[in-house]
C-alpha cells in the first residue's frame, strides 16, 4: 500500500514535472496561465446568464478566447530582441493606421474606429495599446534613468499623439488606457516624484483645457458621474441601473440567471461593459470579491514576472503591461460600481468582445516571452 | 548582440516602484471591495427596493361592461373585445422608416404620426389607434416593429343599430356611459377593472404574473322592458310615416298598461351608435322623453276626466256648443262647425273646442290641476331616463279663465310623448298610475289610484267613439278586430313671436283593446310637410299599424272574442316569453 502510494506520488510528481517541462518548452508561465484561465471560465459562465442564455454568444466568445490564446502562444515564442527591434516600426505603423482611420472618418463624416479588412475588422487603437508602451520602453532602454527633461518631453509626445488620435475617434476609454500604458513605462523607469508632481499639476491644467475639447456626450458622462440622478433617463441611466443591480445582489447574490435587472434588460450593455454589475447582482459581494482576487493574483504574478526580467526594455514593457491590465480592471469595475465616470472600457477577459480579448492575451504573451527568454537575451 | 550590463541602481529603483505599484493595486482592490460592501451591505435594502420598483408593476385587468338585453334576452348592447395600438415614442422614434411602416399598416398619415411621436418623446405611452378588430391589430403586431404594443379593450356594439340608438345611448372610448340607458344605468353596467402585480422587462412586456391583487369584476347584465320585436316594428312604422309626411321629426312610445313597462320607444331622425362618424349631438336626444310639445286636443280627455270626477258631468251630459264659437275674455275660440247640443263623447269625437272650454270653465281649477298632475303631467316619470323633461304645467293659482280655456285645447301646457303615453296608460289601467319603467319588472307594481274606476270606464267609452263614431277625427286609428280608445291632437307649433299657422304638431294617443286595455301608445309627428297635418290623418295611422301589430304579436285576444273575465287574462309580460331569458338582478 505504502509502496503504491509512493509510486502514485512519484508518478504525480513526474506528471507535474512533465507539465512544467511542457510549459517551459512553450515559454508559458503556469500560475499566470491558470489565473487567466480561471477568469476566462468565470467570464463565460457569467456571459451565458448576462446574454440571456444565448449559447451562440458564449460560443463566439470561446472563439475570441481561442484567437487570444493563439496570439498569446505565438507571441510567447517570439524573441524579446525581435519585439524590441520591431517596436518603433510597429509604433509608426500604428500611427499611420490611426491617421488612415481618421481620414476615412473625416470623409465618411462619422465616428470611425474600424478598418474593414474583409475577414475581420481591425481596430488600430487596440494595436496602440501594445505599441505605445513598447515604443516608450524601446526609447528608454539605453538612456540614463531617470530620464532627462528633454527625453520626457519627447516621451510625452510619443504618448499624447496616438492617445489624442484615439480620443478624437472618439474613444475616451481606449485613449485613457493608451495614455496610462505609456505613462506607466515612464513612471516605472524611475521618474522623480517632483517631476511626477509637476506633471500632475500639468495634467490638472491639461484636464481643464481638455474639458473644452471633449465631445458633448463625453462631458455629459463626466457630469453625470458627479450626479447621476440629474438625468435618470438619459446619461445617468447606466450608472443608476448598474448600482441598483449590484446593490440588490446583496452578499450572496440572487443566483445564476436570476438577476432581475440583467435578465429583464433594465441593465444596459449587460454582456459587454456592464457585465460586472451582472456578477454583483447574481453572485453578490462574494462573487465580486472572488473576481477581484483573481485579478489581483494575475496582476501580482505579472508584476513578479516583470521584476524577474533582466534588461530595461523587458522590465519596463512587462511592468507596464501588468499594471495597465489592472488599470483596465479598475477603470471598468470602478465605472460600473459608480466610483469612476462612464468610459467605454470592457472588463478584461469577461466582457463579450474580440478586440480587447486578443490584445490583452497578446500582451500577456509578450510578457511571458520577456520572462521566459530572459536567459537568452544577448546570447 | 552584446549583453547589456545590469545597472543595479536601476534594478533597485524598479523593484521599489514595482512594489509601489503592487501597493497601489492592493489599495485599488481594497477600494473596489469597500465599494462592493457599501453597495451590497449598507445600501442593499434601498437599492433592492429600487430594483424591484423597476420591474414590478401593477397593471389593470380590463373588465367588460354588462350586456343590455331586451325583455326576452335579445342583446341590445354588447361589449366585444378590441385591441388598441400604442407605441413607446422613445423606442419607435429611433427609426423613421418603422413609423412609416406603422402608418401604412394603419392607413394613417405618416407625417402626422411622426409628428405625434416626436412631440411625445418625454412619454413612454402613446395611443396610435384605438379599437381595432383583434385580427387587424394582430396583423399590425406581426409587422414586428419595435416599440409597438397592443392593449385589450372592450367596445360596445349595438345589434339593433339606429332602431335603439337614442334609447340606449352609447359609451365613450373609455367604455363609460354617455347617453341614454348606458348613462342611466352606468353604475350597474360598468365593470370594475381588476389589478395584478406583474414582472415586466424594460420594454413593458409582461414576463410573469406575480399575484392578483383584485379580480376584475365584469359589469352586470341589464334586462330592459323593451321588446325588441315591437321596437323594430315601431321604428319601421314611425320612420315610414315621417318620410311619407316629410316631417321634421317623430316619436313613439308604447307602454304596457298593466305593468308600466316601456315596450318600445323610438324616434326619428335616428343615428346608428355603431358608426361614430354619424354621431351628431342633435341626434342623440331621445325626443320621446326629452322634448316637450303642446299636445293640442290630445289633452282633452283629462279635462273630461276632471269633469267626470267632479260629479257634474257624465256620459249622458249634454253640452250646448252653439253658436260654434265661445268668447272667453277678449278671445274667441271657434269650432270647425256649429255642432249644437251634443254629448261629451261627441265633443271628444269631433274635438269641439267650444264644448271643451265650457266644461273646463265650469270646473274648479284645483280639480283640473290635480287631475292633470295625477296622470303625470308636469313632472318627470319614474323612467330615470337621463335628461327627461318634466313638461310645463303652471300652478292653478295663476290660472285665469282664458288660460283654462286655452289649456283645455292643449296649449299653454307642455308634455313629453312619454308623459302622454303614461297618462293614457293610467286611464287604460282604470285609474291606477303605475311608474313608467325601462327595466323589465317581474311583479307589476300595484300602482297608485289617481282616477276612479267608473270615471275611467266612462272616459274609455267616450274615447272609443273618437275612433269608431261616424265622422270622428280618429277613424284612422281603428284596428280591425280590436276596439281602440284614443284621442287625436293637432297643435300649431309655437314659434318666435307667437303660434305658427302652417307648422303643426300631429299627435295621437290611446289604448287598446278598449274593453280591457293592455297597450298604450303615443305618436307624435313634428311638422308634417306633405299636406296632411291633422293628428287623425298623420299620427293615427301609425298608432293603428304599431298597436295593431303589437296586439297580434303579443297574442292579445280581440275585444269581440273576450270570453274570459278580465282579471284572469295573462299579462303582456308573461306572454310570449322566450326561453332562456336573462336572470334579473
Amino acid at each position: 500500500m505504502i509502496h503504491e502510494e509512493l509510486t502514485d506520488a512519484s508518478r504525480a510528481r513526474r506528471t507535474l514535472t512533465g507539465t512544467a517541462r511542457m510549459l517551459l518548452a512553450l515559454k508559458l508561465d503556469g500560475p499566470l496561465l491558470i489565473g487567466l484561465a480561471l477568469i476566462a471560465v468565470y467570464g463565460l459562465v457569467v456571459l451565458y446568464s448576462a446574454s440571456g442564455q444565448r449559447l451562440g454568444m458564449v460560443l463566439r466568445q470561446v472563439g475570441h478566447l481561442a484567437m487570444g490564446a493563439a496570439a498569446m502562444l505565438a507571441l510567447a515564442q517570439v524573441n524579446p530582441n525581435f519585439l524590441r527591434r520591431i517596436s518603433p516600426w510597429l509604433y509608426a505603423a500604428g500611427i499611420a493606421l490611426l491617421l488612415i482611420v481618421a481620414g476615412i472618418g473625416y470623409i465618411g463624416k462619422g465616428a470611425q474606429r474600424w478598418l474593414d479588412l474583409g475577414v475581420f475588422r481591425f481596430q488600430p487603437s487596440e494595436l496602440m495599446k501594445l505599441a505605445v508602451p513598447m515604443m516608450c520602453a524601446w526609447y528608454l532602454r539605453e538612456r540614463p534613468l531617470p530620464p532627462s527633461l528633454p527625453s520626457l518631453a519627447l516621451l510625452a509626445l510619443l504618448i499624447v499623439v496616438p492617445a489624442g488620435l484615439v480620443v478624437m475617434q472618439p474613444d475616451l476609454g481606449t485613449g485613457t488606457l493608451i495614455m496610462a500604458a505609456g505613462a506607466l513605462v515612464v513612471i516605472l523607469a524611475g521618474l522623480q516624484f517632483r517631476v511626477m508632481g509637476a506633471l500632475a499639476a500639468l495634467a490638472a491644467l491639461g484636464g481643464w483645457a481638455g474639458w473644452h475639447l471633449l465631445h458633448g456626450y463625453q462631458r455629459d458622462r463626466v457630469l453625470t458621474f458627479m450626479n447621476p440622478e440629474s438625468d435618470p433617463l438619459g446619461a445617468g441611466y447606466h450608472i443608476i441601473q448598474s448600482t441598483i443591480a449590484i446593490g440588490s445582489g446583496g452578499v450572496f447574490g440572487k443566483g445564476w440567471m436570476n438577476g432581475s435587472q440583467a435578465q429583464l434588460d433594465f441593465l444596459p450593455e449587460s454582456s459587454t461593459d456592464f457585465i460586472y454589475a451582472v456578477i454583483g447582482e447574481e453572485f453578490g459581494m462574494l462573487g465580486q470579491v472572488l473576481l477581484i482576487l483573481l485579478y489581483v493574483f494575475v496582476v501580482g504574478r505579472a508584476i513578479y514576472l516583470a521584476t524577474q526580467t533582466q534588461d530595461t526594455f523587458s522590465r519596463l514593457l512587462a511592468g507596464s503591461l501588468a499594471v495597465t491590465f489592472f488599470a483596465y480592471v479598475f477603470i471598468n469595475t470602478g465605472m460600473v460600481s459608480g466610483l469612476l465616470p462612464v468610459v467605454g472600457v470592457p472588463l478584461p477577459l469577461v466582457s463579450y468582445g474580440g478586440s480587447s480579448m486578443v490584445t490583452l492575451l497578446a500582451g500577456f504573451g509578450m510578457l511571458m516571452s520577456l520572462y521566459s527568454h530572459r536567459r537568452l537575451i544577448g546570447s | 548582440m552584446i549583453r547589456r550590463p545590469e545597472r543595479p541602481e536601476v534594478s533597485r529603483s524598479f523593484r521599489w516602484r514595482a512594489h509601489c505599484a503592487l501597493g497601489l493595486l492592493t489599495l485599488a482592490a481594497a477600494g473596489l471591495t469597500w465599494r462592493a460592501v457599501n453597495l451590497q451591505l449598507v445600501d442593499h435594502g434601498f437599492l433592492s427596493s429600487q430594483g424591484d420598483a423597476r420591474f414590478t408593476r401593477v397593471v389593470s385587468i380590463p373588465a367588460h361592461r354588462g350586456m343590455i338585453a331586451d325583455r326576452y334576452g335579445e342583446p341590445l348592447a354588447l361589449s366585444t373585445p378590441v385591441d388598441s395600438i400604442w407605441v413607446n415614442p422613445r423606442q419607435i422614434a429611433a427609426a423613421t422608416e418603422q413609423i412609416r411602416r406603422l402608418a401604412a399598416a394603419l392607413h394613417l398619415d405618416p407625417q402626422d404620426l411622426e409628428q405625434r411621436v416626436t412631440s411625445n418623446l418625454d412619454r413612454e405611452f402613446l395611443y396610435v389607434e384605438r379599437h381595432l378588430a383583434p385580427a387587424e391589430a394582430e396583423r399590425v403586431k406581426d409587422l414586428g416593429i419595435p416599440g409597438v404594443y397592443l392593449s385589450r379593450e372592450y367596445q360596445r356594439y349595438y345589434p339593433a343599430g339606429e332602431v335603439s340608438g337614442q334609447l340606449l345611448g352609447f359609451t365613450d372610448v373609455d367604455d363609460e356611459g354617455q347617453e341614454g340607458v348606458e348613462l342611466a344605468f352606468d353604475h350597474w353596467l360598468a365593470g370594475e377593472d381588476g389589478e395584478k402585480r406583474v414582472i415586466q422587462d424594460r420594454y413593458g412586456r409582461v414576463v410573469e404574473d406575480v399575484e392578483s391583487i383584485r379580480q376584475a369584476r365584469p359589469g352586470q347584465d341589464l334586462e330592459l322592458s323593451i321588446d325588441l320585436k315591437l321596437q323594430y316594428l315601431a321604428y319601421r312604422e314611425l320612420k315610414r310615416a315621417v318620410l311619407e309626411q316629410r316631417a321634421r321629426a317623430g316619436s313613439l312610445v308604447l307602454l304596457d298598461v298593466q305593468t308600466g313597462e316601456v315596450l318600445a320607444m323610438v324616434n326619428q331622425p335616428a343615428f346608428n351608435p355603431n358608426d361614430r362618424d354619424q354621431m351628431q349631438p342633435d341626434l342623440y336626444r331621445n325626443r320621446a322623453a326629452t322634448d316637450i310639445l303642446e299636445p293640442g286636443s290630445a289633452i282633452k280627455p283629462f279635462f273630461v276626466a276632471a269633469g267626470l270626477a267632479s260629479g257634474e258631468y257624465s256620459d249622458r251630459s249634454i253640452i250646448d256648443t252653439s253658436p260654434g264659437y265661445i268668447k272667453v275674455g277678449a278671445r274667441i275660440f271657434p269650432d270647425e262647425q256649429d255642432l249644437g247640443r251634443v254629448d261629451i263623447a261627441t265633443i271628444l269625437a269631433k274635438s269641439s273646442n267650444v264644448g271643451m272650454a265650457r266644461i273646463a270653465l265650469s270646473l274648479a281649477p284645483q280639480l283640473i290641476w290635480t287631475t292633470l298632475t295625477d296622470v303625470g303631467f308636469g313632472r318627470v316619470t319614474a323612467s330615470g331616463f337621463p335628461g327627461e323633461s318634466a313638461g310645463l304645467l303652471s300652478d292653478y293659482t295663476h290660472w285665469r279663465p282664458i288660460g283654462i280655456a286655452t289649456m283645455s285645447h292643449g296649449y299653454g301646457v307642455s308634455v313629453t310623448a312619454l308623459q302622454l303615453a303614461q297618462a293614457y296608460a293610467t286611464v287604460g289601467a282604470l285609474g291606477m298610475r303605475r311608474p313608467v319603467t325601462l327595466v323589465r319588472v317581474e311583479d307589476p307594481p300595484p300602482g297608485e289610484r289617481v282616477l276612479a274606476e267608473p270615471v275611467c270606464r266612462e272616459l274609455l267609452g267616450m274615447l272609443e267613439s273618437v275612433v269608431a263614431a261616424e265622422g270622428a277625427t280618429g277613424k284612422k286609428a281603428a284596428i280591425p278586430g280590436y276596439r281602440v280608445a284614443g284621442k287625436t291632437g293637432t297643435a300649431w307649433k309655437a314659434t318666435a313671436g307667437g303660434y305658427s299657422t302652417n307648422l303643426y304638431m300631429s299627435v295621437f294617443a290611446g289604448v287598446a283593446p278598449a274593453s280591457h286595455p293592455r297597450l298604450a301608445a303615443a305618436v307624435v309627428i313634428d311638422e308634417p310637410g306633405a299636406g296632411l297635418y291633422y293628428g287623425g290623418d298623420v299620427a293615427a295611422p301609425v298608432f293603428a299599424a304599431v298597436v295593431g301589430s303589437a296586439l297580434r304579436l303579443l297574442g292579445i285576444p280581440p275585444d269581440e272574442a273576450i270570453a274570459v273575465p278580465a282579471d284572469e287574462q295573462p299579462s303582456a309580460a308573461s306572454l310570449d316569453r322566450a326561453p332562456g331569458t336573462l336572470a334579473r338582478r
